[in-house]
């Protein structure tokens, strides 16, 4: 039972430097990749930022203290994608018969690409602390609630990693995978709370907006980042979303890998 | 009792409408290289793909070393090692790299892995671009890397699904020694291929399998038995002599000699051709028929696919391309 335990963590560290290695040989793909998210932070923050500020909405009287909460809960949920298109991509290869050949961990391959795609995702957050810190961001509630925030954002895309897993395995081309992918993150990092205050929204689609994960998030790390309180139930309602994710799309990840072609 | 390396019995696998077994059965001895010969589409890959767990039968039985793969696939996947038609083999990695991994998902020691990943690259004809990205091998080179990494769990059966298609000739020719070696360490293979010559020159027992059934079983020599013995062909050097040469050798033929026009040459099957061959000269001798050309030879795997299946392998090869991958 020990022995299993080790082996399944060591496959899980296996594939996960086998994905990591991936990125430093591309450094173009960190590179881009982290360009997407200044862009759109920093477009944000100045179109915006002007008309927000004013509102009294934003924390500290500076919209960046809002938007980059929001943002990063966008840069991990499109850095989930990722999952998806690289498990898609090896599907495509002999490799992934390989895999299914060796006595390793049936959950190792994803395994290894969701946590890879969880450590770019801490690369990419990092990086947008430091040019939210530049346009003004600070923390506001102490360092380690600052680190709890970080935390939460990092299990966020691991959670959708997963998902996206799921859609990679299941749809073999990694073309068709960042399609299906973004198609379904899209929605619901713009009807959010992540980069504007749900309440101007009208009324149908408040109801979708005030109850989904994105708005969870976004309202959990602002706690954390800068202290405003989140409403009621925020931090249960997130857990249990990210708890039923892991409980139903990690089995079903496995699945699809065990299942024969 | 010592159990056969590998084995299926009645296995059926149907994908949608399509059966690509249909009642496979056979049986290899271990430590003997197992030939599974059959055009595209024929059920290779499947069996392949079964016997190293990728996919369950739907009624049957395989079993590899005795272990039902089915049952108890992770055992199975402790003994046996996969290459494909396909290099499977990480791009983004070097070539330790891409041994190095497959050691560690095979849990072995780090200072084994460390050992037999230069004792492989080595052999392998890899050691110089041992560091370099996979992205720079040539297609040669990537197949033997797939070989390698195949090979880093010292695997009891080695599978091996058409290794050398698609290359020239002469990777080819190393790879056959590569393999000729690893039966003489003790493994057992089983070895698909469309190529009739490979299955004649490495396999010990082929199996012919066409349309997901085993069509004819045997060592090469027994599957050209099958055809009856050997041929004596004879060119004439003149065209007008081709009914009387018919008739003269008739009475030494097993079948029914035949006469190409194109090359005016008449194909003799006999039982035995070295003892028949100076009959049929003296007989000819009679008949005051002039030869061109004689020569003797026995059936290649080529006559005894297509008096089988009723046609070449070469004919099959183009079309259907076989579902899945390595």
């Amino acid at each position: 039972m020990y022995e299993a335990v080790q082996n399944e963590i060591a496959d899980i560290w296996t594939m996960t430097k086998r994905n990591l290695i991936r990125y430093t040989r591309l450094p173009q793909l960190l590179f881009f990749s982290s360009i997407q998210p200044i862009m759109f932070l920093t477009l944000f923050n100045f179109v915006f930022g002007g008309a927000i500020g004013s509102h009294g909405a934003a924390p500290g009287g500076k919209y960046i203290n809002f938007l980059l909460p929001g943002i990063l809960a966008q840069v991990v949920l499109f850095g989930a994608v990722n999952t998806g298109i690289g498990l898609a991509d090896d599907m495509n290869k002999g490799i992934i018969d390989r895999f299914r050949s060796l006595p390793m961990s049936r959950a190792a391959v994803m395994g290894g690409r969701t946590v890879a795609d969880t450590i770019r995702n801490l690369v990419v957050t990092s990086i947008l602390l430091g040019f939210g810190t530049l346009y003004g961001f600070r923390f506001m509630n102490g360092v380690l609630n600052a680190f709890i925030m970080v935390a939460i954002m990092l299990l966020f895309g691991f959670a959708f990693s997963w998902i996206s897993a799921v859609i990679g395995l299941t749809l073999k081309d990694p073309e068709t995978a960042q399609l299906a992918g973004f198609l379904f993150v899209f929605p619901f990092t713009f009807a959010s709370a992540a980069f504007l205050p749900t309440s101007t929204m009208p009324g149908w689609l408040q109801a979708f907006a005030n109850n989904q994960p994105v708005t969870y998030v976004s309202n959990a790390a602002r706690e954390f980042a800068l202290g405003v309180p989140a409403p009621d139930g925020t931090m249960l309602k997130l857990f249990l979303f990210l708890g039923g994710i892991f409980l139903i799309f990690i089995p079903l990840a496995i699945r699809q890998y065990k299942r024969s072609v | 009792m010592v159990s056969f390396a590998f084995e299926a019995t009645d296995v059926i696998k149907r994908f949608g409408d399509v059966k690509a077994l249909d009642g496979v059965t056979l049986k290899a001895e271990q430590g003997k290289i197992f030939g599974l010969l059959g055009p595209n589409g024929a059920g290779k890959t499947t069996l392949v793909r079964m016997l190293s767990t990728l996919t369950e039968p739907d009624s049957g039985y395989a079993k590899v070393l005795g272990i039902d793969v089915a049952e108890e696939p992770n055992k199975v996947r402790k003994l046996i090692g996969l290459a494909g038609q396909f290099a499977a083999v990480d791009e983004f990695q070097t070539g330790r790299e891409n041994i190095t991994m497959v050691g560690r998902l095979y849990h072995l020691p780090p200072d084994v892995i460390r050992k037999r990943t230069q004792e492989l690259l080595e052999s392998l004809n890899l050691a110089e671009a041992a560091n370099r990205s996979v992205k720079t091998y040539s297609g040669g080179m990537r197949r033997r890397l797939d070989l390698g990494t195949s090979l880093i769990a010292r695997p009891k059966v080695l599978f091996l699904d058409e290794p050398t298609t698609g290359l020239d000739p002469r990777t080819r020719l190393d790879l056959w020694a590569i393999i000729r070696e690893m039966v003489n360490t003790g493994t057992s293979i089983l070895l698909t291929t469309q190529y009739l010559e490979e299955a004649d020159e490495l396999a010990d027992k082929i199996a012919v399998i066409d349309h997901g059934r085993v069509i004819a079983e045997g060592t090469s020599d027994q599957l050209k038995k099958r055809l009856g013995g050997d041929v004596i062909e004879f060119q004439l050097s003149n065209p007008k002599d081709s009914q009387k040469a018919l008739q003269a050798v008739a009475k030494l033929a097993v079948k029914k000699p035949t006469f190409d026009e194109n090359t005016l040459t008449v194909s003799l099957p006999v039982k035995d051709g070295s003892g028949v061959l100076a009959e049929a000269v003296r007989t000819l001798d009679k008949a005051k028929v002039e030869l061109a050309n004689l020569s003797v030879h026995r059936p290649s795997l080529d006559d005894v696919f297509l008096s089988i299946t009723g046609k070449k392998v070469e004919d099959t090869k183009a079309g259907n391309h076989e579902k899945g991958r390595v």
